[in-house]
Order: C-alpha cells, then structure tokens, then sequence
C-alpha cells in the first residue's frame, strides 16, 4: 500500500553567487512499512529531499502525496497536526538537541505537543518509549550532553516513534557511530519497523549499511535519482556510474600475503 | 628494518579525568612502515597519535616514555606532519591556500615565500587539485570538504616530513571522497617513503592501507601485528568481534525473510 509518492520534485538555490540545482525532477515512492536506502555522495540532493519532505523547507516544483494528502499544500493547524506522521533522526544529534535538553524532556516534548495524555500519563509513556529503545529508565533526568554517542541515538530513534509516524527519514544516523552500536542500533530500527509498520527513508552514502536495512535503494547523483531497485540488484548490478563508484568505494578487508 | 621510536609504560591522562586514556606498556613502530591505529571512540587512538606528534594539551599528564631513535624527537611541522579529522577546523579560514601550504616550506626548507609558494603550488597540484594556481589564493570555505582534507594533506606535507600522522581523515566524508583520499594518501607515502601512521575506526579501510595493525580499546592494546595475520588469525575476542560487525555488500541484510 502506498504510503509517499513524490513526484517531479524541483529544488534549486543560490549558494555564494553560483545557481545550484538541488533537486531535479525527484520521482519516488514508498509504501507502507517499506525501507528505500537513499544514496549518493555529499551534495547529490538527499538532505535536501529530507527536508522537503519534512515541512522543513518549500520546494520549487513538484508533488508529494502522503496519506492521502497533498503533503506540501498543507498549511497552519492541519500541517502541525499531521506533522506527527513524519519524523526525522539526524546524523548529529548532538547539535538537533537542545544542548539544555534532558533526556526526559526530549521525550515530553513531542507528546505534549502532539498526544492529549496528562503529565502523569506522559511520564509513564517515556518509561515505556525508554524501555522500547532498550535504555534505563533511570536516564530520564540525565542531560543529553551526558549520555554516551549511542544512547543518544536510541533517544533520537525514542523520540522519533513517540508521535507514533507512519515515515520516519533517518539521516545518515548510524554514520557516526562505532560498528559495534551500529549494529545494534541498525538491529532496533528493523524491529521497530516489524512491531509497528513504520517505513524509513533511509538516508547514507554507506551502501554496506543500506544493504543491511533497505528493501529497495535510491541512488541520487546531482540533484537526480539516476537508479532505483531493489536492494541486491542495485548493489550486485549497479548501472549507472553513481552506483557504481558507491559499490567501489566500500571498504574491503584485504588480506595481502 | 630500523626502529623510529619505542614506547614504554606510556600513560596519558586527560586534565580532571579518574583513569587513564592511554595505557600502552610497549609498542614500537619501524621506520617506513605503515602502521593502522584502530579502535572505537574512547579507545585512546587519537590520544596515540597526538602523543606522538607532541600534540597532547598541556594539561595532560603524561607518563612513561616515548624514545626516539633520532637524536631529538621529531619536530611537528617539519619532521611530523599531521592531518586531523576535521578540515574544516583545523584549516585557518582566514589565510589563502598558498599561504598555509607555504608556511611550513618557507619554515623549514629555507625558501623565500616565492620559493615557498612554487612549491605550494606544486603539492596543490600533487594533491589533485583543479587549476592549483588559482587554488593558492583562495580560501578553504571555497572547497569542498573532500578538496579541503586534501589541501591539508598538501599542509602537513609541506616541510617534506618523513612522518605522516592521519588522524580519522575521512570521517567526516562520504564513502566515495574517502576511497579517494585512501588512494592519494597511498600514492603519496610511497612516493616519498614516509612512515604512516593511519589512525581509523574502519578495519577495512586500514586493511587496504597498513602493513600493520594496532588494536585498542579503553586505552589499552588488544592485539598488535601483521595486517594479514590479525585479519587471518586474530588473537583477541575483541579483534574477532570488530572484524565480525563489520558490515560488508555480501552481508546479511537484517530483514526477516530475505535470504542474502
């Protein structure tokens, strides 16, 4: 079932004096509970369709349709109120946070905006959205400068299902991660998806990682999506030059003699 | 093969923190060889590197010795050159190309600056630069990230050191500039028979690159040798289970029901 279908999406803007061309003609879709691995090298356009999609930024041309709605048409209370169906988790999450937030207070602040539970119900719901990312609840009144690189993330990914979305954009979020947390992280987010039908577009110039997560996977170049499939195809036959320089740049264990 | 330094019982400890952030009790490193740091954050491999740059805060204590073979310890700048992880910062955004990468030329080699910024501009060039001599007078903010680490490549190559120290140079990269990078990095130590010392968090990106691995974790060394004889047969859990979370194309994908 459909859930996002972004159709001829245009994004140009000026970058010192230079017209720069973000997005060209983005074509996509995503159904229901679906990973789209979205790749590309920096500056080929995916942070900006992140964006867009988010509310975060207006496009220049295009459509999108999510559930049912002409997503960038909405506007005003019917935009904060569908809002909650969208999340995002960042690369650095350190600098999305509030540097001042708590771990607690992160939690709380996407419910009280968008859930109508009392105070005493909240706190039981980010006891209960802890314990789902495999965190204490103990954390809750830690700052989130003072937690470790991957209990943030988890906080980030708590944060993101709080708002219960039916799409959540990560964006590079595992990059900065050590292999270890990575892979737990990356293990969490496939549960997540299995327990609540969630679909991710998942963002990384890190086709290892995509392979991993990602039913099928996007590869931008230059503003344009150049190649799109499924995720063994694009990575075992990859036919346009993007996609093969990505598949070539991954780091192989070589055992020289 | 010629021992360029020895460390022993090296100890460093960070200003107001309780334990140590690196705690080596020996390791040396030959000279030309091209040796990997690996670890993951907190495992003390920056701390490695920046010791043996002389680049540690001044706060820090440091105990135990570092013993060079050469009659005084290389002198950063001109012996050791030393690229961090971040070109962004450590690259100065108000001086132009030409004049960070002369400097340690005109420093050390005893060239006048129009000496110094011909040979400026030869490294610019040697680093793949487009159009270097129009490069020399512009300003990093004008590069992008992947041209920036390699105009500090250019930087810390400057005084012809006989050391390179590259401290996670591409992380902060995507994957196809650091295939990039890797292969200059490659070209250009052989070239000059620099002994590397290629700090990384990426097993395999240190596999394409080292002649020899060093594993740390929580400042201590787990495992230290042979590229191929750690990856082979590596001797520690902790060796075993880097290597095995290492995700590669043929990995698993993590979706329930699909087979590959």
């Amino acid at each position: 079932m459909t859930l996002l279908t972004v159709s001829s999406l245009a994004k140009r803007y000026v970058s010192g004096t230079r017209p720069v061309t973000a997005l060209d003609d983005v074509s996509l879709t995503l159904d229901r509970g679906e990973t789209l691995g979205l790749a590309g090298v920096s500056g080929s356009g995916k942070s900006t369709l992140a964006r867009i999609l988010l509310r975060l930024m207006p496009a220049d041309g295009g459509m999108v349709r999510f559930e049912d709605d002409d997503w960038l048409s909405l506007s005003g209370t019917e935009l904060r109120r569908r809002r909650a169906r969208i999340q995002m988790v960042f690369q650095d999450v350190l600098s999305a946070f509030n540097p001042r937030a708590t771990v607690g207070s992160v939690l709380d602040d996407p419910l009280r905006i968008h859930s109508r539970l009392k105070e005493r119900d909240r706190r039981t719901e980010i006891a209960a959205l802890l314990d789902r990312v495999g965190l204490q609840a103990a954390l809750v009144t830690r700052s989130i400068h003072d937690v470790s690189g991957g209990q943030r993330q988890r906080v980030a990914i708590a944060r993101a299902i709080a708002t219960r979305p039916s799409l959540i954009v990560l964006d590079e979020a595992v990059s900065a991660l050590d292999v270890s947390v990575r892979e737990t992280i990356l293990r969490l987010l496939v549960e997540l998806q299995q327990e609540r039908g969630i679909a991710y577009l998942f963002i990384s110039h890190d086709l290892a990682v995509l392979r991993a997560v990602s039913h099928r996977i996007a590869v931008m170049d230059a503003g344009r999506i150049v190649e799109c499939g499924p995720a063994g195809d694009v990575i075992e036959r990859p036919r346009s030059d993007a996609a093969r320089s990505l598949v070539a740049a991954v780091p192989r264990l070589v055992i020289r003699g | 093969m010629t021992l360029l330094c020895r460390m022993l019982n090296l100890r460093v400890t960070y200003h107001r923190q309780a334990s140590a952030a690196l705690d080596l009790s020996a390791l040396d490193i030959t000279a030309g060889e091209r040796l990997a740091v690996i670890g993951e954050s907190g495992s003390g491999k920056t701390t490695l590197a920046r010791a043996l740059a002389g680049l540690l805060p001044e706060t820090a204590r440091c105990e135990g010795e570092i013993r060079w073979t050469s009659e005084m310890p290389p002198q950063p700048g001109r012996d050791l050159g030393f690229v961090f992880q971040d070109p962004s910062s450590s690259l100065n955004p108000v001086l132009t190309v030409g004049e960070q990468v002369a400097e340690g030329a005109r420093q050390h080699l005893n060239l006048s600056w129009s000496q110094a910024f011909r040979h400026a501009r030869d490294l610019v060039a040697s680093v793949g630069i487009p159009d270097p001599d129009s490069a020399l007078n512009a300003y990093p903010h004008q590069f992008s990230g992947g041209q920036r680490q390699r105009l500090a490549i250019a930087a810390a190559l400057s005084a012809r050191p006989s050391i390179l120290v590259a401290d996670e140079i591409t992380s902060a990269l995507d994957m196809v500039v650091q295939a990039q990078l890797v292969a200059l990095l490659d070209e250009l130590v052989r070239q000059a028979a620099m002994t590397l010392i290629f700090v990384t968090h990426d097993i395999a990106l240190a596999s394409g690159l080292a002649d020899r691995l060093v594993i740390l974790k929580d400042g201590r060394l787990v495992e230290c040798g042979a590229t191929a004889q750690v990856l082979e047969r590596p001797q520690s859990d902790y060796t075993r289970a880097l290597i095995a979370s290492h995700r590669t194309l043929s990995s698993r994908s993590l979706l329930p029901g699909s087979a590959a």
